[in-house]
């Protein structure tokens, strides 16, 4: 069936990929980050990633709101705990449809602009979510003090099974609790179908006219197709993936506080797509993870840490040393990922996947000399 | 229909084009009849490719209208324009940089078969063998074959001018504007060129062809019209408007370049 069919390069990347999320407890336990609160981030924020990577990678547009849609995915799921059941699947099909439609309405006016202005509009919307969700909507959203469970919840579906039991629920899926490491695999087998589903756009027809788009919108008018309708789709295809890593969210922690839609994560995303290589399958991940990674682990540094990692500093330089790198740490993690940032946009702009392609070429170089003028164009992986 | 009856497909109805203060057409009348290659020559800052812009909806006349085939271009969008089977070469190439020359030529056929708005994600551009073959056929007809797999933007100015050809062609377009598609190319390129509009003249598409070359003009041109200063100074057959180069002089200037192709 077209549905399920990949090229075999396609296949093969995607077969490597999952080999590699599914064993992500192994190959993360020497960086001390194989717990399951990391690794279910990993594997949401990469989903996050990719999706934003389907308007910005393919369509150009450089979209500073996106975080809203994850918001509207954690409220979504959360109210579908509540009210419905705490079963996994329902709260992300309600996200992945509410977000789409919150999507489609932003989309749809902030498409009217282009270049920054597009840009200043979703960040303006992302703003206004914010807003409203932090404020006026207090009570959808439980304001300030985020919505969460509560031993009071209608639960229908649930209720309707099985009595209530004491304490709070946790998400499930068919009855089985998606704490801890099932939590992860859970992301996991979502961040694979919304990898397939991103190769599966990148491959497309639909995928080319976007990157038409990208390269020369007004050629793709005069060649007779209607652009804006196109740039929506994409728009509202990575707000559900944002909607969708918004519920996931809430599945390992039903919770949702409007801070999810601060314009700093709408700018996070931005920094993980660039970091990784905008346009790029894999690009976007690797950006994800790194992100976490620095925000998790290396904000966790302290000076203790530090003190004993500096332990080879002759003494009367250990204190200096300590407190110089300390700044990079804990609190100013955002410090060395800034750095991390300028030194891989001044040198790969292409991001990591650019630096990944040129060791490659390297290696092949020395392989077998190229023929001249036999430039392969590579397709983007 | 008879032979004698003409049949013009595309009407160019009174149209004027207002910069500010500049006239930069003005009650243009044109009429351009099936299968035929109609040549716009004039000085710089003529008005020729306004003319075009105007004809493919990039500019809306201040005044007068354009119909082809019975229908008003005038206030539709450029998309529909083109869907309605006009398809046009820029002055200054409009192609896709980022993209593989086959990959260019390849996207124009989706609009062709699609249409202008289709989500089409089931199916992968890989499998699409028919369109490529096709694709690479024409890259073929315009002698691009050995860079089909390059990044466009790489190409020189003359090889991006023909791969935007391929791009109309590739359409099948039932009327295809030209606005100088040899300039920027050798000699031999040149030539190679309008005989593939030769070529394509046969197949009965009808063109309107904006050049500074007088030898491509005389060599394709079945109707030539002068335009300078916003307005059509000089029309007829290219015998006529060469025979007429006294009234030219004037205006063109570069009246030494049409003696010249004699
Ligand atoms: N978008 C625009 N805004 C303002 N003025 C314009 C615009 N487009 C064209 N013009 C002016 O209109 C006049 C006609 O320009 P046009 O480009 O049609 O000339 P042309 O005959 O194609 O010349 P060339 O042979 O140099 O291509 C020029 O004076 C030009 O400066
Ligand atoms: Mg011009």
């Amino acid at each position: 069936m077209a549905l399920f069919q990949l090229s075999r390069r396609d296949a093969l990347i995607l077969a490597i990929f999952a080999l590699v999320v599914i064993t992500m407890p192994v190959w993360t336990a020497p960086f001390g980050a194989n717990y399951p609160g990391l690794m279910q981030k990993f594997a949401i924020y990469a989903i996050f990633a990719i999706g934003f990577n389907i308007l910005f990678g393919l369509t150009g547009y450089l979209s500073f709101g996106h975080a809203a849609f994850l918001g509207v995915g954690s409220y979504t799921a959360v109210w579908s705990f509540k009210l419905l059941t705490m079963d996994a699947l329902p709260a992300l099909l309600f996200a992945v449809l509410i977000s789409g439609l919150f999507a489609l309405a932003i989309g749809f006016l902030s498409l009217r602009r282009s270049g920054i202005y597009f840009s200043i509009l979703t960040r303006a919307f992302a703003q206004m979510s914010y807003n409203l969700a932090y404020s006026v909507l207090t009570p959808i959203t439980n304001g300030e003090t985020s919505l969460q469970l509560t031993l009071q919840d209608p639960r229908l579906i649930d209720l309707a099974l099985a009595p209530r039991g004491a304490g709070l629920p946790t998400a499930s899926l068919f009855g089985m609790s998606l704490s801890g490491l099932s939590g992860f695999y859970f992301c996991a087998v979502v961040l694979l179908i919304a990898f397939f589903f991103a190769q599966k756009v990148f491959a497309s027809p639909f995928g080319m006219m976007l990157r038409g788009i990208k390269s020369n919108q007004m050629r793709m008018s005069y060649t007779g197709f209607n652009t804006r309708p196109y740039a929506l789709t994409a728009f509202v295809i990575s707000g559900m993936y944002a909607g969708l890593a918004g519920a996931l969210l809430a599945v390992t922690d039903p919770l949702a506080g409007a801070e999810r839609m601060q314009w700093t994560a709408s700018g996070e995303v931005v920094l993980m797509t660039i970091l990784g290589g905008v346009g790029t399958l894999i690009g976007p991940v690797i950006g994800a993870w790194l992100i976490k990674y620095f925000e998790n682990i290396f904000s966790s540094f302290n000076e203790g840490i530090l003190g004993r990692f500096f332990d080879f500093v002759p003494a009367p330089l250990h204190d200096t040393v300590v407190a110089i790198a300390s700044k990079f740490v804990g609190e100013g993690w955002q410090l060395t990922l800034g750095l991390l940032f300028v030194l891989v946009v001044v040198f790969l702009p292409g991001g990591i996947m650019e630096g990944v392609r040129r060791i490659g070429a390297l290696f092949r170089r020395r392989g077998s000399p190229p023929k001249a003028g036999a430039m392969r164009v590579q397709p983007a992986e | 229909m008879t032979t004698s009856e003409r049949n013009v497909v595309l009407h160019v109805d009174d149209v004027s084009k207002n910069f500010g203060g500049l006239h930069a057409l003005s009650d243009i009348d044109l009429e351009v009849e099936e299968g035929q290659t109609h040549a716009i020559i004039g000085p710089n800052g003529a008005g020729k490719s306004t003319l075009l812009n105007v004809i493919i909806g990039r500019l809306a006349p201040s005044s007068g209208a354009v119909v082809f085939d019975g229908q008003v271009l005038t206030g539709r969008k450029p998309h529909q324009i083109n869907q309605l089977g006009v398809a046009r070469v820029f002055q200054t190439p409009e192609i896709f940089p980022e993209l593989t020359v086959l990959q260019n030529v390849m996207v124009p056929a989706f609009a062709k078969r699609d249409g202008a708005f289709r989500v089409n994600i089931l199916r992968n551009v890989a499998g699409e063998a028919a369109l490529r073959d096709e694709a690479e056929a024409i890259i073929e007809d315009v002698g691009l074959s050995d860079r089909r797999l390059s990044h466009a933007g790489s190409l020189s100015r003359g090889d991006k001018r023909r791969m935007e050809l391929a791009m109309c062609l590739i359409q099948h377009p039932r009327l295809l504007l030209l606005d100088e598609p040899t300039a920027g190319m050798s000699r031999h390129d040149t030539n190679t060129t309008i005989d593939l509009l030769k070529k394509i003249k046969a197949r009965g598409m009808t063109k309107v062809i904006i050049e500074h070359d007088m030898h491509v003009v005389f060599s394709l041109a079945d109707k030539i019209s002068v335009l300078s200063g916003g307005r059509i100074i000089a029309e007829g057959l290219p015998d006529d408007v060469r025979g007429n180069i006294k009234v030219q002089e004037a205006y063109l200037g570069g009246a030494h370049r049409l003696e010249a192709t004699h």
